[in-house]
Formats: structure tokens, C-alpha cells, sequence
């Protein structure tokens, strides 16, 4: 799959993960992680996994470390509004858990029904305590990654990456 | 007020839960078990404790999810998710994601006794028109089985914990007054056992 050189740090967000050893990829998609996603539904030797709604990655992502796999959740921030129950699991059960939120509602947004959740994204994590790590530019992508896979997978901790609006650029609509 | 002209269940409910989930569980070798919260839970407990037993205490409409994720980790083990169907209904859009992914070795089971029973007995949406298999069908998981008869156990266990996945049953159980049969709390504790059993922790 070829990168142009726009989203080339999107393929550096999927090989790291990768390098990481996380071979489930579960996803409700935005165009953050188009190629992410589109990486991995090509690559034989990880599972791809389409969800109807994103809270059902973090009980796959519990499940997967049950059984001894490496998991991550690639979705847009809206959907971190949709998993907040559920990240009791994860902290209840003190999974790692790994997931990479394309910003919306962020830098630059010009859709005001993103506004909200966007402004709510950073308080929801902390309240949950999960570690946040941020990154706005290009050339941070996989040292970012790399470190929140350790704080993750080594440290056992709940890790949100956010590709902020920065990164990915914002919509105007 | 909910309609009163409700069209009749295919049977009365009659399956007792707790002597018929044991008697299933005797068949499942070394499956791995994924109890939705509440009775589902209590039900494997009442049971007899064991490591594969992953106890939930929360996270209402995942258990299906958690037991998929468990499943592509440990596709040479059998994973059964057993819920029920006031969880099953919140977590409806996993039989998509089960459908799709098409795991071998997973097999549902629904303890369908048409009530919000943990909380008082409210009406439930899967007694009048809902008819749960014909749902996991129309997702795309192939066979199912509804159970009215606690003489149909045998084949339960087949599909559950041999026939190739995913399958999908619904047992339709009366509304019993169980003891409580609560498992160990600390999901820390369970997860680390869980792992220990499954083979991926050292003890």
C-alpha cells in the first residue's frame, strides 16, 4: 500500500503498533486512520475487526490480553463517548488497554456539533485515569506510539494517543 | 403500560437455570467461560469455582465482545459467552461483529427469561416480537438453536462446545428465586487466574 507523503506518518502509526506487537486491530473508521485500517485489513498476519459501535473494542481489547494477544482501538474521539462505562473493565480489571482517537472538536474544527465531545475528550480520560499522550507533529508519531505502547503493554496501563486536529488537520465542515 | 395482547411465547418458559447451566457446563472440556454480569455469573459460580470462569461485574452488553476478543487471541481453544438477554440486547450489534470475524470457536448462549430479572422483574424486549435467533441469523451467524426443553441439553453442549462456530442459542429459563452465588470480586484477581489457566501467565 502506497503512502503519499501527507499521510505517510498514518503508516508510521500502523508499523509501530505493528513493531509492537499488537495483532488486533479493532476499529470504528475516520480518515485519521484510513490507512491504518486499510493496512491492516491487508495484512495476513494481524486480525482486522470492523465494530457497529466503538465500547465494543475495549472488551475486545480485555479479551484479546485474556487470551494473550496485543490489542488496539483506532477510533474518531466522538466514539470515546460511547465507551465511557466501560472503561470501569479496564481499570476494574487493570487490562492494559491501547487506543488511537483521531481529534475531532479540536484545533481549527469548524463543526459545531463536534465541539462538544472534542472539549470533553481530555477530562473524560483523566477521569477514567487513563494516560494521555498527545501528538501534533508529524515527525512525534512513532516515538509517541512507542512510548504509549510500553506504558501500555509493559506498565499495564490505559493509553489514549491523540492525532490531534494539529496532526491530522481540521475539518471546515 | 405495555401492550397486554402479546402473541404467545413459543412455549412457556420452564428450563430452571441454575441445575441446567451446571449440567451444561459438565460438558465443556476446557472451554473458557464468559458470563455476562448479574445471573449469568451467578449461575457458573453456583456451578463450582473455576479459573476459566471469567466473573463479570459489570460492563452491561459486552460479554459477547469480551469472549470474541478471547476467542482470536485463543483460536484453538473454545470460548463460550453465556448472557443474558436484557445483556445480550444491549450488546445486539456484536452478533455483526461476530458474524463478520466468524470465529470457529465461539460459541452463545442466551438465558432468555424475558425479564430485566436483576432488578425487579421489568418487562423485557425479547418476550412479545423479538425473536433473538432469527436476529443472529439475519446478522449472519448460521446455525442456532432455540431450547424450550431441558431434554434438548445434549445438543446445546454439541453446539456450544463442539460444532464449528460461531453459534447461537437461545434457552428459553423461567423466572427462579436463585441464592446469590457470588464469585470473587477483584477484577485484577480474575483476570491474572483467568491468564494463569489459559496458559499466556505464569502462575
Amino acid at each position: 500500500m502506497e503512502a503519499t507523503t501527507e499521510d505517510r506518518w498514518q503508516k508510521v502509526v500502523y508499523d509501530t503498533l505493528k513493531k509492537n506487537g499488537v495483532t488486533i486491530f479493532s476499529y470504528v473508521p475516520d480518515a485519521g486512520h484510513r490507512m491504518a485500517i486499510d493496512l491492516s485489513l491487508a495484512d495476513p498476519d494481524v486480525h482486522s475487526v470492523a465494530l457497529t459501535t466503538e465500547e465494543e473494542g475495549v472488551a475486545l481489547a480485555a479479551g484479546a490480553h485474556l487470551g494473550g494477544a496485543k490489542s488496539a482501538l483506532l477510533m474518531q474521539s466522538s466514539g470515546l463517548g460511547n465507551c465511557i462505562n466501560f472503561f470501569s473493565m479496564i481499570t476494574g480489571g487493570k487490562f492494559p488497554f491501547l487506543t488511537i482517537l483521531s481529534m475531532r472538536g479540536d484545533y481549527g474544527e469548524g463543526n459545531p456539533w463536534q465541539m462538544g465531545m472534542g472539549k470533553a475528550v481530555r477530562p473524560i480520560l483523566d477521569a477514567m485515569g487513563f494516560v494521555t499522550v498527545e501528538i501534533t507533529q508529524k515527525d512525534e508519531v512513532e516515538r509517541a506510539i512507542d512510548a504509549a505502547c510500553t506504558m501500555a503493554f509493559q506498565s499495564g496501563e490505559a493509553v489514549a494517543v491523540l492525532l490531534t486536529q494539529k496532526l491530522i488537520g481540521a475539518k471546515k465542515f | 403500560m405495555t401492550s397486554t395482547t402479546k402473541p404467545a411465547s413459543p412455549a412457556p418458559n420452564k428450563i430452571k437455570r441454575r441445575p441446567f447451566v451446571a449440567e451444561l457446563l459438565k460438558h465443556r472440556g476446557n472451554a473458557l467461560v464468559v458470563p455476562g454480569l448479574g445471573s449469568p455469573t451467578w449461575d457458573i459460580s453456583a456451578a463450582g469455582d473455576q479459573p476459566e470462569y471469567l466473573y463479570s461485574w459489570g460492563g452491561m452488553g459486552l460479554a459477547v465482545a469480551t469472549a470474541l476478543g478471547i476467542a482470536m487471541a485463543q483460536p484453538d481453544r473454545r470460548v463460550l459467552a453465556i448472557t443474558g438477554d436484557g445483556e445480550m440486547m444491549m450488546g445486539i450489534g456484536s452478533l455483526g461483529v461476530v458474524a463478520d470475524q466468524a470465529p470457529k470457536n465461539l460459541g452463545i448462549l442466551v438465558l432468555d427469561n424475558e425479564h430485566f430479572g436483576e432488578t425487579g422483574r421489568q418487562h423485557g424486549l425479547t418476550g412479545a416480537r423479538t425473536d433473538m435467533c432469527k436476529v443472529a441469523e439475519g446478522f449472519g451467524i448460521q446455525k442456532t438453536m432455540l431450547v424450550t426443553e431441558e431434554s434438548q441439553l445434549g445438543t446445546l453442549a454439541d453446539l456450544m462446545f463442539k460444532q464449528p462456530g460461531p453459534t447461537f442459542a437461545v434457552a428459553k429459563i423461567a423466572i427462579t428465586e436463585d441464592p446469590w452465588a457470588l464469585p470473587v470480586k477483584d477484577g485484577a484477581a480474575i483476570a491474572h487466574r483467568f491468564r494463569i489457566a489459559v496458559g499466556v501467565e505464569k502462575p
